[in-house]
């Protein structure tokens, strides 16, 4: 029996984990073919063991895991006889890792000992594998460091972790996966902790990387975008299942097992198309007379607003003049990365935390000037959902008291109407009203967003502010959760603030969109106009750094240099200039104010006439 | 997700004592204090009675546990102290608890109020324990009240510590954003968000205060500034024991022993407790 072209050969893998109880399967029977210099990616909802798989493969999993498999073959090099990973000694499995087969994880932020200068780290596998003495090691870790292309590779060799921003320090880990050039890197979600013009930038730079190394790419995800951009070939993994694996284009046309078909009908669709295709087809809106404000009838009113955090390394600049109007009955996107400041504006609209200038008027009270009581009062009117399912619900309560907290908190009703209210909110948001005596820990993530969302409910609030809450979710319980918002929307006439960094949720949901960059407001208008012609420099960079899940999608894109700067010191003037292709000197004198661009949106660039 | 019904059917009782462990040292605990309530009843001698012919003479047939220096029956004085001793750690751990977890909530929850609590407390943590406890025995009087109230003062800034530093965590928890989003009152979220999680450090480090309270009255009993030092106390005992340990080493034993068991049953019982009352340990117990 012969390899052929394959790097790796997966057959029918199972592993399960022995618990006090019984065993449990993690994976079930998983078997993949990965063709050398190809992509295989692994995509899958949490849980459906592909991160496990990939463990087995490397033999890292803990020792109450058992492994088998009919055949687990690794060939590192075409020439030679595969190696049966089934059989080797922990020994033999630590001389193939890092040097044949590397890993880069998810996690950025803790995959880096923090105690050693990322030289030391990359260098490592080098002492280990290759026995090199300390100069040549420098000198292969600086290749590595401009492999990567981290700027000033020199002066970056002895830096700290901690010095490094997210997305470089992803591509430090990659340095350090790639040091001993290994055949085969297997990559478990390697972008999903990074922002959107970040994750681009490491997409690039993974894909260019491949060409130069000639080497295979394990590549799991759970973001349908990174698969059409990224792989050649897909394995669909469903509950510890390999269920289906194609060539990408294939899969995406033609998909087979069912499962494929509803993780594919999941996405935010109706306008899943790529954006390059979609700025010719738009459809332009009637033209209203351009003096005509935006929003006409708001029910909340953003004025001004600012938020300082005071720090001892200087002020923290989470929002900076921020105005806009969220019409009643509306869902808003209000979208950026992470440090744009959108979850502080967020927070300092319901008045969580003080804004340090500007105010909101909520349905004409000014709620700056509410006194304590009076606010109190006024929350009922106002909710929050939040991002994490399992941090927003106290572990320590029942369903039923954390979705009456509300009510009790405003002394509405008696234990026992109470109770039937949360019963009936249960089932409104899809649970049963006998889960109300359940304990958070016992629900799914998807089942805990919605005791999150009834929560929020039960004070039948006029405004909702929706932060984050379906980013932490797969997929398939995603749509369902933005579908129940939606139908919130229409049965209880409320109004949503929608805060979120998926671009491609934000266009299914939302009738406006706002985009933030740096605490500063760069974009706000229509949804289709502002995801279909952005007009703001940022705008653009941010839609087309989004991953398109459609391989055959053309991806016209401009991809965004360096790192955002910190918003303890922000540049001066315009706070995109420092990555904006269009900064023109002008630029560094001052923060252009939003201006009305087309009858539908204001943008604040001082090129817009320019470059739009 | 049938075993979440469970938990509500069960109680927090039969949650408490599925764990063998936590059942066996909870009976233990309950004896003990069942045997020392009752010692005026139960002990073969009187703990004050001398018998200078029978001093060190070993654990065996006249003496069960032997006889200390003055020939005092160790039994009997072991239930007698017993009396004492877990009256202070009881009431040392409870009160200075209670201190300790207000001083502790406040300092945590409001920004404005922790640098002044912080520094009281820090002030208080740079005492010696003893001399701090010796000083306010001096100021209060010597009894067992205030005795109890003395090592109260001394322990609450460390149960105070452990309660801000887990409330700096819980403020910040979305649930408690949420709470204060919904408009529930400071007092609501305070007991219900953020005490409630904070419990576990709460309850290991009122276990070793209970312990540490039996020893300081020791200490102090030594020292003159405890209790009348006719009576006896665990504490005391071991201290009289050291003395003669070369001749006559279960002086020491027998009371460290009573100390020693006391301490890791209550610790066992403190674990339990604080798996039971987490409902997502209580289902897999």
């Amino acid at each position: 029996m012969t390899t052929g072209g394959n790097i790796l050969e997966l057959q029918n893998l199972r592993v399960r984990f022995q618990q006090r109880r019984q065993p449990v399967a993690a994976v079930r029977d998983a078997s993949f073919l990965l063709r050398r210099g190809q992509t295989l990616a692994l995509v899958g909802e949490s849980g459906s063991g592909k991160s496990v798989a990939s463990l087995a493969l490397m033999g890292l999993l803990p020792d109450h895991a058992s492994v088998e498999a009919r055949r687990m073959r690794f060939a590192p090099d075409a020439d030679a006889p595969p190696v049966d990973l089934t059989g080797q000694s922990p020994e033999a499995m630590r001389r193939l890792r890092g040097r044949h087969i590397a890993m880069v994880f998810q996690e950025p932020m803790s995959s880096l000992n923090p105690l050693f200068p990322i030289g030391d780290q990359i260098g490592e596998a080098l002492l280990v594998h290759e026995r090199l003495d300390a100069r040549s090691r420098r000198k292969r870790v600086l290749e590595m460091l401009e492999l990567v292309e981290i700027p000033g590779a020199a002066e970056r060799h002895d830096a700290w972790p901690h010095e490094l921003s997210g997305g470089m320090r992803q591509r430090v880990l990659i340095a350090l996966a790639l040091v001993c050039k290994p055949a085969l890197l297997i990559a478990d979600e390697p972008t999903t902790a990074l922002d959107v013009t970040i994750q681009a930038q490491i997409l690039d730079l993974m894909r260019r990387l491949q060409a130069e190394l000639g080497m295979s790419i394990l590549f799991i995800t759970h973001d349908l975008g990174v698969v059409a951009e990224m792989a050649d070939e897909v394995a669909v993994m469903r509950a510890g299942e390999v269920v289906e694996q194609a060539a990408v284009r294939e899969l995406f046309s033609d998909p087979r097992h069912p499962y494929t078909r509803g993780l594919l009908a999941s996405l935010p669709s109706g306008r899943r198309a790529a954006l390059s295709q979609t700025a010719s087809e738009s459809v332009e809106p009637e033209v209203p007379p351009p003096p005509e404000p935006l929003v006409s009838m708001p029910l909340v009113s953003i004025k001004g607003m600012s938020k300082i955090f005071p720090s001892n390394r200087g002020a923290v600049h989470a929002v900076q003049d921020v105005s806009f109007d969220i019409p009643k009955g509306a869902i808003v996107g209000l979208v950026g990365e992470s440090g744009s400041g959108k979850t502080t504006l967020g927070r300092a609209v319901l008045r969580l935390v003080e804004p340090t200038a500007g105010s909101v008027v909520f349905d004409g009270e000014i709620l700056g000037e509410l006194d304590a009581s009076r606010m109190r009062a006024m929350r009922r009117r106002m909710q929050i959902i939040f991002q994490d399912p399992v941090a927003s619900l106290n572990p320590r309560m029942r369903v039923r008291d954390i979705v009456a907290e509300g009510l009790l908190a405003h002394g509405i009703g008696t234990a026992s109407s109470r109770a039937e209210r949360v019963a009936a909110l249960l089932e409104e948001v899809g649970l049963k009203a006998d889960d109300m005596r359940r304990h958070p820990h016992e629900f799914s993530g998807g089942q805990r967003q919605r005791i999150g969302i009834a929560r929020a409910l039960a004070l039948d609030p006029d405004f909702i502010i929706a932060d984050e809450s379906v980013s932490a979710l797969d997929v398939s319980i995603r749509s369902q959760v933005l579908d129940l918002l939606l139908d919130i929307r229409r049965r209880r006439e409320a109004t949503l603030l929608f805060i979120s960094h998926d671009l491609s949720v934000v266009r299914y949901l939302c009738d406006l969109t706002a985009v933030m960059y740096l605490g500063r407001l760069v974009e706000f208008g229509a949804t289709e106009a502002v995801h279909s012609q952005p007009a703001h420099p940022y705008t653009r960079a941010l839609l087309t750094a989004v991953p398109v899940p459609d391989p055959g999608a053309a991806r016209g894109r401009e991809l965004l240099q360096g790192d955002a700067p910190s918003p303890q010191a922000p540049p001066s003037g315009c706070v995109f200039r420092t990555r904006c292709r269009h900064a023109a000197p002008a630029c560094a004198e001052a923060m252009p104010a939003l201006a009305r661009w087309g009858p539908d949106r204001e943008a604040a660039c001082a090129r817009l006439a320019e470059i739009a | 997700m049938a075993a979440g019904s469970a938990w509500e059917e069960r109680g927090l009782a039969a949650a408490l004592f599925s764990r063998r462990s936590v059942a066996v040292a909870a009976v233990f605990f309950l004896l003990l204090t069942a045997l020392v309530a009752l010692a005026p009843w139960l002990a073969p001698f009187d703990p004050a009675a001398m018998s200078v012919r029978e001093r060190l003479s070993p654990p065996g047939d006249g003496f069960i546990l032997g006889a200390d220096v003055f020939g005092r029956d160790v039994l009997s004085r072991l239930l007698h102290a017993g009396r004492v001793s877990l009256t202070i750690g009881a009431g040392v751990a409870l009160l200075s608890s209670v201190s300790g977890i207000l001083i502790g909530l406040l300092a945590g929850f409001f920004r404005r109020l922790d640098a002044p609590l912080s520094r009281l407390i820090d002030a208080m943590m740079a005492f010696p324990d003893i001399l701090l406890a010796i000083s306010l025995v001096a100021v209060l009087g010597g009894s067992l009240a205030n005795v109890i109230i003395a090592l109260s003062i001394v322990y609450a800034p460390r149960i105070a510590r452990v309660v801000r530093a887990s409330t700096l965590v819980a403020r910040e928890l979305p649930y408690v954003e949420a709470a204060r989003a919904l408009g529930s009152s400071t007092g609501y979220v305070l007991l219900r968000h953020v005490l409630a999680n904070i419990l576990s450090p709460i309850i290991v480090q009122a276990t070793f205060i209970f312990a540490y309270a039996m020893l300081a009255e020791s200490g102090l009993s030594f020292l003159g500034v405890g209790i009348d030092p006719a009576t006896p106390t665990w504490g005391a005992m071991i201290n009289e024991g050291r003395l003669v340990i070369d001749q006559a080493p279960f002086l020491v034993l027998f009371p460290g022993l009573a100390i020693s068991l006391t301490v890791l049953s209550l610790q066992l019982v403190g674990d339990g407790l604080r798996d039971a009352l987490d409902p997502r340990i209580a289902n897999q117990m």
